[in-house]
């Protein structure tokens, strides 16, 4: 059976990352689930910050540059995305909304997504909902139901629930069930496979 | 090889010096530029079409009739002509007028245009660019190649028993390219006419215009013009050029780092190793140039963009000398050794007339 592949896109901007932290245990957790269903999956970690000037340059430039092009083609040609993103001034950060601006208007179209956020406090947890689930509904990712939220102090929640952890198995476990469900991905999409044939163009 | 520059017609600051010309000034420099591109020996000038400030260019063929009576030998072209939201009748009038003040030193580059608000301006819809282009150009051949037209389409009025005038000179149109960056549509369309095709290739990395240009050529050979490599391609090109290429990089980069398309973004370094760019000596942009052929093949048409930025006029003539002098000539050897004896070169208005005649010969 083909290997799938998991983009994994974070958006931290500390080192460590708590948001990368959370962006690594979602995706093991979809790893983890996808092994238990016979699936196996490589995941491709994307850190946004080693990409900011190339972002940047992106905006102005109108093209991705070396560095930055085979990130969006890998991104674009995954089976799954884990998406996680600080919350900043009430929404995702700037970094990653300009990561989603430069994708393609198809390069997630019908893709299984898994999306998650972190913050200082819990306070900020209504963001996924306001925020980051309309933008992937724009792009029309397949989003799965659960989103992941982790603020400072869920990092240190133990006793009998350990909530983040049921959350991040939960959520890791619906977008292995989405990814499997789908033949494997075909890669990013060729601009010129489908072009019509000039007769077909005169005669619309 | 045709060899030439391209002027976008841009009013733009001297970052240097603070400076904004005029209108009235830019529009000047830029008819001194063509005729010094004639007078340093380059082949073609070709020039822009825009419909808004801080252009000034918006009736190409107005500044290339003044320049058809001012030269002798240059070929004229545009970069762009919009297909999209010009009256086709009045770009098949326009350009043959012009055709025939020229004597038939006259090409054309059409292109769809990106200012989306022009669309709205002219009653389009920037939505409909591709149709509009595919359905403009259909009846643009039409009203040169038949001498009564009858048309309806989606978008103009329709046209019964119409006569564009004046007739193309010698029965012949002005060969015509076809522009774009990234539509493969717009390369499909020139290669279905058997037309060229030219990639502007200065704001996108080289193996973008690979790509666009392989699949030119492919559909060429498909629309039975014949083989790939014997399709007509033209290409874009932006340098800056200095005896010595640290003085070329010192005096370029303020007006590379407050270029309107592409300043502060990336350096002028890594610009010029993700896109054409080549600031540098003679022998680096001769170098750099020769290059373009490992990846579009034989090609017919260079034209250089030298004139935008703000670079004054003066700097301007002096990248034409050094063009004329030390660049083209060994361009011109190079690239003629180099070209099989079956590739073609680019159309002229004698060639195409003499193949019209030929074609009539083999017909009658």
């Amino acid at each position: 059976m083909t290997t799938r592949t998991l983009a994994v896109v974070s958006a931290g901007l500390a080192t460590p990352s708590s948001t990368r932290l959370l962006a690594d245990r979602l995706a093991e957790a979809t790893v983890a689930a996808l092994r238990e269903r016979g699936v196996e999956a490589r995941t491709e970690v994307v850190e946004l910050r080693e990409h900011a000037r190339d972002l940047a340059d992106h905006l102005v430039t109108g093209f991705p540059n070396a560095a930055l092009r085979p990130v969006l083609d890998a991104v674009a040609g995954a089976d799954g995305l884990v998406a996680v993103t600080p919350i900043f001034s009430a929404s995702y950060s700037g970094l990653f909304k300009t990561f989603v601006d430069v994708l393609d208007r198809d390069a997630l179209d019908g893709t299984p997504a898994l999306l998650g956020a972190t913050a200082g406090t819990a306070r900020h947890q209504l963001a996924l909902d306001h925020a980051m689930r309309p933008l992937f509904a724009y792009l029309h990712a397949a989003v799965v139901p659960t989103a992941v939220f982790a603020a400072a102090e869920d990092w240190g929640a133990g006793g009998a629930s350990h909530e983040l952890g049921v959350r991040v198995d939960r959520a890791g476990a619906e977008l292995a069930a989405a990814v499997a469900a789908r033949p494997a991905a075909a890669g990013p999409a060729d601009p010129f496979a489908d072009v019509p044939d000039f007769t077909a163009l005169l005669s619309r | 090889m045709q060899f030439g520059v391209f002027s976008v017609s841009d009013i733009t600051t001297d970052p240097t010096t603070g400076r904004t010309p005029s209108e009235a000034e830019r529009l000047q420099a830029v008819l001194r530029i063509a005729e010094k591109t004639e007078e340093v020996g380059l082949d073609v000038f070709a020039l822009g079409e825009h419909h808004n400030p801080p252009f000034f260019s918006s009736s190409p063929t107005t500044t290339l009739g003044y320049l058809a009576g001012r030269t002798q030998r240059l070929q004229l072209s545009t970069a762009t002509t919009l297909i999209t939201t010009n009256d086709p009748v009045k770009i098949a009038e326009d350009y043959a007028m012009l055709q025939h003040l020229a004597g038939g030193r006259v090409d054309l580059t059409l292109g769809r245009g990106n200012t989306g608000p022009v669309y709205p301006w002219f009653g389009q819809d920037i939505r409909q660019g591709i149709p509009l282009a595919v359905e403009n150009y259909a009846l643009l051949r039409r009203l040169w190649d038949s001498d009564v037209v009858d048309w309806e389409g989606r978008f103009r009025t329709p046209l019964q028993g119409f006569t564009a005038t004046p007739r193309p000179l010698d029965g012949v149109a002005p060969f015509v390219w076809h522009g774009s960056i990234r539509s493969p549509e717009i390369a499909e369309q020139a290669a279905y006419y058997g037309d060229g095709f030219f990639h502007n290739h200065i704001f996108w990395p080289a193996d973008h215009t690979r790509r666009m240009v392989d699949f030119y050529r492919r559909r060429f050979e498909h629309h039975g013009h014949g083989a790939a490599d014997q399709a007509i391609v033209g290409l874009g090109g932006q340098v800056f050029i200095r005896k010595n290429s640290q003085d070329a990089v010192r005096e370029f980069r303020p007006y590379f780092d407050e270029a309107p398309v592409y300043g502060h973004g990336p350096s002028l370094e890594d610009f010029s190793r993700e896109t054409p760019l080549t600031v540098g000596s003679p022998q680096e942009v001769i170098d750099r140039t020769l290059g373009f052929r490992d990846y579009v093949g034989d090609y017919q048409r260079q034209l250089f963009l030298v004139d935008h930025a703000g670079l004054p006029l003066k700097t301007v003539l002096e990248q034409l000398d050094i063009l004329g002098e030390e660049v083209v000539p060994v361009l011109r050897r190079e690239f003629a050794a180099l070209k099989p004896a079956h590739v073609p070169d680019a159309p002229t208005h004698e060639t195409l007339v003499a193949a019209r005649d030929a074609q009539q010969g083999v017909a009658a």
